[in-house]
């Protein structure tokens, strides 16, 4: 079956849109010929520096054919009807068909159509899909025409089983030629088959597929390093960026002028990628960063990288030279001194000012510090120190290098180790993958940072929305969650309100992961007064792994079908059964039963709970199965006498209390 | 091809490939002024139908970039190479291309990269999408096409290429410190310019009179506005649209502005460009037709 060939060449498109473009063409083509009712093999979208590729293997070459019924007015319905109907569907009276149905002999229109020929239909939807194409930012470049596209487009490639599909978009009409790498290539190329367009454009220096670049890349930073007996400290980001970057990656290896190396291996890192998009090498064997560095040109020089290189090594020398001079100045005033000057940041408008931050932060850190062991003085200490860095000049200019400049700057100060790495620990963990502290003092300092900025955020009215996080407090509250337990902390959560829901839907999150239900910690959080994750999580483990038994699943059943009955009996008498079981109105061997195991199990669960003991607690429950199943089997607890079935009602009550003590059981499902 | 040995060559080189490629060789406006988008030539000439293509050297003066004649490579007074062409020819890559061939920087040696950068001026209300031209590593250009100006889109769009000289010259004549710089074979850079980056340092961040800065800046502002009242007169007004975004730089660097206060400045400078454009557009050389809305 015929393919498809869609090229769309423009000047350089931002590298950070290229691979989102790809995934837009590739969706938008499925979606309008799956409205016109194709099937197709397979089709792949490319995209880089310079152009937009789409192939679409096994397209047929004809729409299917399409046969419609429409049903129309019942035969005695007024002819305006009829009149309304033909109009509609452009036939005569003649040529509709009639049906009997139950309510009458109807009129059915037959509307068949031939499938068009494809290009007909590609060159319909292709300038459609180009008009409305999503890209994130767009411009218009053609005299008297609001078209847009992400650069000027330049020429459109389009055929269909080898032939042209003729159409036009903003003023450029689809051919067959293309251009290759903008230097090493000369001339039109014109293809008419992928597999053509594809080894025509390699022999033109271009490689279509971004994985297929980002490999070539990876691969000669390796090779290279491996040349210097070095290798790459691996960075996904860059090289994506890097790799929209080239249509024909090179990788070349430059120096870094020792007086450079005895700057932080971060700050000549963070310049070196964020201003440079430089890859930083390291000895395999010390783990220190070498000085080297990779750097990936779009070009094949004619001189072998010469002038490329040291090209490049100027640059760098002035970037680093700045960031040195940075390094330098920063270091002849402590951090001591710079604490002042956070008077002059404004943290948010609602919240204050970075000092008045650091002060607030200083006080919970101190108070953490207290609870958990830690050293409440160099907590404290670390706490007023550890924004100065906010000032200084490295951190203006690399502002992700927070925290660790002030850990570098504290060690100059003379500052305790312990103090200088909780300066830097306490913005941790500031990812998924990130490691949480563990040192006392800078989880001290990493619970007070955060939850200083959740409960202003929270009490200023700032909360994160379905669509936004602009303080990246989810990412806040999930750290604080990890902190705890990773580090099986024992420290209520002093927060209330949303605030404690939040947490509640984080750590659902968290737990999620572990296979942790979240029904279960709804019903645990559920009793109101946890706010010790560790202990909620202990209980939560241990109450899923109870509901696995069959003790477990059975006794939920007997809960559920209690806490049914009490809900409608309830509702009737308008009371809630509360009041203690009389003893001398149980009559039934069964309700006799229930009363000694509820007495007994709720005498033995509570020191249970107190002692944290939840296994133990949970065999507690189970011992409560057998006598519920014989309760519900032999006992109507509706019974004539009024005063037994309340009896009754209570010792259901009094059933539920008791599961209300290790969770809200109401709130697990099934 | 030989490399633009001294400074002086590459505006010549610059002026000579330029003025081939049709473009009309403009002298530097006479206001203080950023960059070279400030020029009437650019922000007023960008907009409205009249086809346009001009290219001038305009000293660029961003008071907070002195540093005493001290830093390798920021001035507080530096030159910038401006071309503007409207509409953007189809071949303007190709165009700047051939510049840089121009001044003796061969692709053939060099990695030439555009990489994503969109332009934005807050004070001029301008925006638009392009990229800075890399040369191995080094930004050496800032290549825009306007997609707004003065609030109003460009149609149709015009293609700024913006050259930092000083910057594009170290790299051509291999220096690293801009006072080093040849500027013909008999003066570097530094003798010509050294000790005006250290006055001008120490005027721009010690001694400007930030009493009669604030006094301009509300005498520009006041005449801008009455030259835009009654019958438009656009082009003085917007001299005194220049002089005021000038006279704000200056009380910038002198840290008299705070940072909400700062927002709402440059608002106000905005407001008066933007009156200038609209201004600019209803007079004989403006002839705004919009066709599309």
């Amino acid at each position: 079956m015929p393919d498809l060939l869609l090229e769309l060449f423009s000047e350089e498109i931002p590298a950070r849109m290229q691979a989102g473009a790809a995934r837009d063409l590739e969706r938008l083509m499925v979606g309008a010929l799956t409205d016109r009712g194709y099937l197709f093999e397979g089709i792949k979208a490319f995209a880089g520096p310079r152009r937009l590729t789409l192939a679409i293997a096994g397209l047929p070459a004809k729409q299917k054919d399409v046969r419609d019924e429409l049903k129309g007015p019942k035969l005695d319905a007024p002819q305006a009807a009829l009149d309304g109907f033909l109009k509609k569907t452009g036939l005569t009276r003649d040529q509709l068909k009639i049906e009997k149905t139950p309510k009458g002999d109807v009129y059915i229109a037959v509307i068949e159509r031939a499938g068009r020929e494809t290009p007909h239909v590609l060159v319909e939807i292709i300038p459609e899909l180009m008009a409305k194409f999503p890209w994130p930012k767009s411009m218009r470049w053609k005299p008297g025409l609001s078209v847009r596209w992400v650069r000027p487009l330049h020429s459109i490639l389009c055929t269909f089983d080898g032939e042209l599909v003729p159409f036009s978009f903003a003023g450029v009409s689809s051919g067959l030629h293309t251009r290759g790498h903008r230097f090493l290539s000369e001339g039109k190329i014109e293809a008419k088959r992928f597999d053509d367009y594809a080894q025509k454009l390699r022999a033109a220096h271009v490689v279509l597929e971004a994985d297929e670049r980002a490999a070539i890349i990876f691969e000669g930073v390796k090779q290279a390093a491996f040349v210097h007996g070095l290798e790459m400290i691996p960075d996904e980001g860059l090289l994506a960026e890097v790799s929209g970057l080239a249509e024909w990656p090179v990788v070349y290896v430059g120096t870094i002028p020792e007086e450079f190396m005895d700057v932080p291996a971060e700050i000549l890192q963070t310049s070196m990628r964020t201003h440079q998009k430089y890859f930083s090498l390291r000895d395999p064997k010390t783990g220190k960063m070498a000085n080297r560095f990779a750097l990936v040109a779009n070009m094949i020089a004619s001189d072998g990288g010469k002038e490329i290189v040291a090209g490049n090594e100027r640059v760098l020398r002035a970037r680093l030279s700045d960031a040195k001079f940075f390094w330098d100045e920063d270091r002849k005033h402590s951090l001591e001194s710079r604490v002042e000057k956070l008077k002059g940041i404004v943290f948010h408008a609602k919240l204050g000012t970075q000092l008045e931050r650091v002060e607030r932060i200083e006080k919970l850190a101190g108070e953490i510090a207290a609870k958990i062991g830690a050293d409440v003085e160099m907590a404290k200490r670390a706490a007023r120190l550890c924004k100065a860095d906010l000032t200084t000049g490295v951190v203006g200019e690399f502002p992700e290098l927070q925290g660790v400049m002030g850990r570098y700057y504290a060690l100059h100060d003379k500052e305790d180790t312990s103090v200088a790495d909780a300066i830097r620990n306490h913005y941790k963990p500031v990812g998924p993958g990130d490691a949480v502290p563990t040192d006392k003092v800078a989880v001290a300092m990493a619970l007070a940072d955060k939850l200083d900025a959740l409960t202003g955020f929270f009490a200023a009215g700032e909360k994160p929305t379905g669509s936004g996080d602009p303080f990246a407090l989810r990412r806040a509250a999930l750290g604080v969650i990890r902190i705890l337990l990773e580090n099986k902390l024992r420290l209520p959560l002093a927060v209330d309100g949303d605030l404690l829901s939040f947490f509640a839907d984080r750590l659902k999150v968290a737990l999620k992961e572990k296979g942790v239900r979240h029904d279960l910690i709804d019903a645990v959080f559920g009793l109101g007064h946890e706010g010790d994750l560790v202990r909620l999580v202990a209980r939560v483990e241990a109450l899923q792994a109870f509901l696995k038994t069959d003790d477990g699943a059975n006794l939920l059943a007997g809960y559920k079908r209690a806490a049914n009955i009490l809900k409608v009996e309830e509702k009737r008498d308008n009371k809630t059964f509360i009041s203690e079981v009389s003893e001398t109105l149980l009559s039934e061997p069964a309700e006799r039963a229930l009363f000694a195991a509820l007495a007994k199990a709720k005498s033995a669960i509570a020191p249970l709970l107190e002692k944290e003991n939840f296994a133990a607690a949970m065999q507690q429950m189970a011992a409560l199965r057998v006598p519920v199943d014989a309760f519900f089997d032999g006992v109507k607890v509706n019974a004539d006498d009024k005063r037994v079935r309340e009896n009754r009602l209570n010792l259901l009550a009094s059933l539920r209390a008791t599961l209300h003590q290790v969770a809200e059981f109401s709130k697990i499902e099934g | 091809m030989a490399k633009a040995s001294t400074f002086q060559d590459l505006i010549l080189t610059l002026q000579s490939y330029w003025a081939a490629k049709g473009c009309l060789i403009l002298q530097p406006y006479d206001d203080q002024m950023g960059a070279g988008t400030f020029h009437p030539a650019t922000t007023l000439r960008a907009l409205g139908p009249r086809p346009w293509n001009a290219a001038f050297v305009q000293p660029s003066r961003r008071p907070s970039d002195g540093r005493y004649g001290e830093n390798p490579n920021r001035l507080q007074h530096y030159y910038q190479y401006q071309v503007i062409l409207k509409p953007a020819p189809e071949n303007v890559q190709e165009l700047y291309l051939g510049s840089i061939r121009a001044i003796g920087l061969d692709p053939d040696v060099h990695d030439i990269r555009f990489v994503e950068d969109d332009w934005e001026s807050p004070t001029l209300g301008a925006a638009g999408l392009g990229w800075e031209v890399w040369c191995d590593g080094m930004e050496i250009t800032q290549f825009t096409y306007f997609q707004q100006v003065g609030g109003i889109e460009c149609d149709p769009v015009c293609a700024e290429i913006t050259y930092g000289l000083e910057r594009l010259a170290m790299y051509v004549q291999d220096v690293e410190f801009v006072y080093d710089l040849k500027f013909n074979d008999q003066f570097r850079y530094g003798d010509v310019f050294h000790q005006a980056e250290q006055e001008f340092s120490a005027y721009n961040f010690e001694r400007a009179n930030t009493d009669i800065l604030f006094q301009h800046f509300k005498d520009a502002e006041k005449q801008c506005r009455e030259l835009l009242t009654g019958k438009k007169l656009p082009l003085p007004a917007y001299d005194q649209c220049i002089k005021a975004s000038h006279a704000f730089n200056l009380l910038d660097a002198r840290g008299v502005i705070s940072v909400t206060e700062r927002a709402a400045y440059i608002g106000r400078v905005r407001a008066l460009a933007q009156a200038c454009c609209e201004a600019w557009l209803q007079s004989p050389m403006g002839e705004y037709k919009p066709r599309f809305g």
